[in-house]
């Protein structure tokens, strides 16, 4: 299938040779941290994680959320998702490699980080991470291979495939658990230690993953002769605003549990986060900005008549994507460290190297899912064409 | 695009995986195995390693530094100023922050500012074991010492995460050129890219010898505020100050059972 990928037009290899120059530039960046340490980056010792973990988290979520077209397809039956399907497991596929690398630049020591495998460990929340991130990786490789290879060639897929698919979808689920344990089950980050944070974070993934599907399909439908259905677009709109209203909701059990009892520790991180704590509130612009736009975009996606309008939609679901970037890629784990166990406020901001670094990711990221939809809209046309 | 050319495409790329995958093995075996504790007729032997920090007798001079400079020159710990990259094995916290669920808003304001030692609590329960994904740091069953092997850490700083204490350190540069006092020859420095931390004198144990910090403190003007010993022993001289005096540890709510303990 990859000689589809060999032949395209001038937007395409313009786009091809953008992202190929941004990755370039990424990995420049990378080779200046390498030889000079962690030290480029914005991190410190009160807070050690910071934007590549952050993205990491988001992206999982993108990754993990291919399941909200496969689950209705095969589980339900729900046929207009026949064309989407494909679409879904390779935004799975580009984003499960960006998860990696984003964990890979974040290590000190790069070139041990096979040591997560040669002893294993059981007990830490990360191995099971690599595991199920790199498990979720294959099956997506393998399930989309199969099914889009049998239907290039006019053939029901093979049976076995079926127990493939089914175990992705709770495979799916447990991709975004696992991550959310990661943060959840250390007694140290207050902020973070709550029984709501893995359910949140399939909420805001539910919301965001879709929202980027629907951008990807109308992106392919202006500029290819592949449509993916209107029907199916409407239904995803429709679980965008379920999976928006959940997350809403589920913010705001958190929020009570901590407000209403004030539990000083765990409050005092979500004064950090929206209003700055002694003056240091490097976050709170953007997380206001978060909030206007998720209710904004629940505004509209409530009203089905202003959700049916594409142009509308396209705009909302990109509010949708930035808002959820906004709550995981930024405010979610810095927040987790300020103040620090000691009461320490130091404030973290990433530095140029680290943004180009996941600048280059990103673009990545949008090369193999470029690359993997021309194969597929190629093929769809080839097909539809007879 | 006919059948051939495409088996060689695949055969093509997993052979470019495998090179890569096993690249990658040769780097990671070169790591040592996290070893065990050398045993020898001088070594000093305990079940269970813990501290007693006399914070009274320490405040009786503010101003000593000498567990600090003798735990810092004898493990090759860099001296960085930014308080960002800093690498710190025993340093002094205000009282304030090293109890935060101890001081309330009648607690003096100079009470606050009070500096008191703080060091790796060597928790019966440690959270950075507990989350390490490659077990380069680990609890050593025989004596409680949570030991670290830099040359297997991948540098992931999940443990700094963990660590409720803020007891690790990770070096964002190369700590080689930040060790302005020159290099003690008989414990090895560390790369850019490892997380470090107190070890309990570990390597001066197996030789008979007790935690540089306490022997310097005993030497210096503040005599004794620091004391070390098995707190399985009933006879040693903490296990004994334990049942005596009123002591505390860090955070104790969180369940982690520091072997640290303040005499206050």
């Amino acid at each position: 299938m990859l000689e589809k990928a060999l032949r395209g037009g001038r937007y395409y290899w313009t786009l091809i040779g953008f992202l190929s120059l941004a990755m370039f530039v990424g990995l420049l960046a990378y080779l200046f941290q390498m030889r000079e340490g962690l030290t480029v980056t914005g991190l410190s010792r009160d807070v050690p994680w910071g934007f590549y973990i952050a993205q990491f988290t988001f992206l999982v979520g993108v990754a993990a959320s291919a399941v909200m077209v496969v689950l209705p397809y095969y589980l339900h039956n729900h046929k207009s998702f026949g064309r989407l399907t494909v679409l879904g497991e390779f935004l799975a596929i580009a984003a499960c490699g960006m998860c990696m690398l984003f964990v890979f630049v974040d290590m000190g020591q790069p070139t041990r980080v096979l040591n997560v495998m040669l002893h294993p460990t059981f007990n830490s929340l990360m191995f099971w991470d690599f595991l199920v991130l790199s498990g979720y990786l294959l099956l997506n490789v393998v399930i989309s291979q199969v099914t889009f290879g049998a239907e290039r060639k006019g053939v029901p897929p093979p049976r076995w495939i079926k127990p493939v698919i089914v175990l992705s979808i709770p495979w799916a689920v447990s991709i975004h658990t696992v991550t959310a344990f990661l943060y959840s089950g250390l007694e140290a980050r207050a902020f973070w230690m709550t029984a709501i944070l893995a359910p949140r974070f399939l909420a805001s993934a539910f919301a965001s993953g879709p929202s980027l599907l629907i951008i990807l399909c109308l992106i392919v439908r202006r500029f290819t002769n592949f449509d993916p259905g209107r029907e199916a677009i409407r239904t995803l709109s429709q679980i965008v605003t379920y999976a928006l209203l959940i997350n809403v909701f589920f913010v705001s059990v958190e929020l009570f549990t901590g407000l209403y009892r004030r539990i000083h520790e765990h409050v005092e991180h979500f004064e950090y986060l929206f209003f700055g704590l002694e003056g240091k509130q490097a976050l709170v612009p953007w997380m206001w900005t978060s909030q206007l736009f998720v209710l904004a975009a629940l505004i509209v996606l409530l009203i089905p008549k202003l959700r049916k309008n594409d142009t509308i939609l396209f705009v909302t679901c990109f509010a949708v994507v930035i808002a959820i970037w906004i709550e995981k890629g930024l405010g979610m784990v810095i927040t987790g460290f300020i103040p620090s166990p000691l009461g320490r406020l130091t404030e973290y901001a990433p530095t140029p190297p680290e943004l180009l670094i996941s600048l280059g990711i990103y673009a990545f990221g949008a090369l193999v899912l470029t690359v993997l939809y021309k194969i597929a809209t190629s093929i769809r046309e080839e097909i539809e064409l007879g | 695009m006919d059948e051939s050319k495409r088996g060689f495409l695949k055969i093509a790329g997993c052979s470019v995986l495998g090179v890569l995958g096993a690249a990658g093995m040769r780097t990671a075996t070169d790591v040592g195995p996290g070893g065990k504790a050398v045993e020898s007729s001088t070594t000093l032997s305990g079940k269970k390693w813990g501290m007693v920090v006399d914070s009274q007798r320490c405040l009786e001079n503010e101003g000593c530094t000498a567990c600090i400079e003798a735990c810092h020159s004898t493990h090759n710990v860099p001296n960085i100023a930014d308080p960002k990259e800093e690498v710190k094995w025993v340093w002094k916290e205000s009282y304030e922050h090293t109890f935060p669920t101890q001081s309330h808003e009648y607690t003096k304001a100079s009470l606050k500012e009070k500096p008191v030692l703080v060091l790796c609590n060597h928790c019966e329960d440690p959270p950075c074991v507990r989350v390490c994904p490659t077990q380069a740091t680990w609890k050593r069953e025989e004596d409680g010492l949570v030991m670290m092997d830099q040359h297997r850490c991948i540098g992931c700083r999940y443990c700094m995460v963990a660590c409720p204490y803020g007891s690790r350190s990770f070096n964002w540069q190369d700590p080689r050129n930040a060790l302005q006092g020159g290099i003690n020859p008989e414990y090895p420095t560390r790369t850019k890219g490892v997380v470090e931390k107190c070890n309990f004198c570990a390597e001066r144990l197996a030789k008979g010898q007790e935690p540089a910090c306490v022997e310097a403190c005993r030497k210096s003007a503040g005599a004794g505020a620091l004391l070390f010993g098995d707190l399985e022993d009933p006879e040693s001289e903490v296990s004994k100050l334990l049942s005596e005096k009123f002591s505390i540890q860090r955070k104790p709510g969180l369940g982690t059972k520091p072997q640290v303990y303040y005499l206050v």
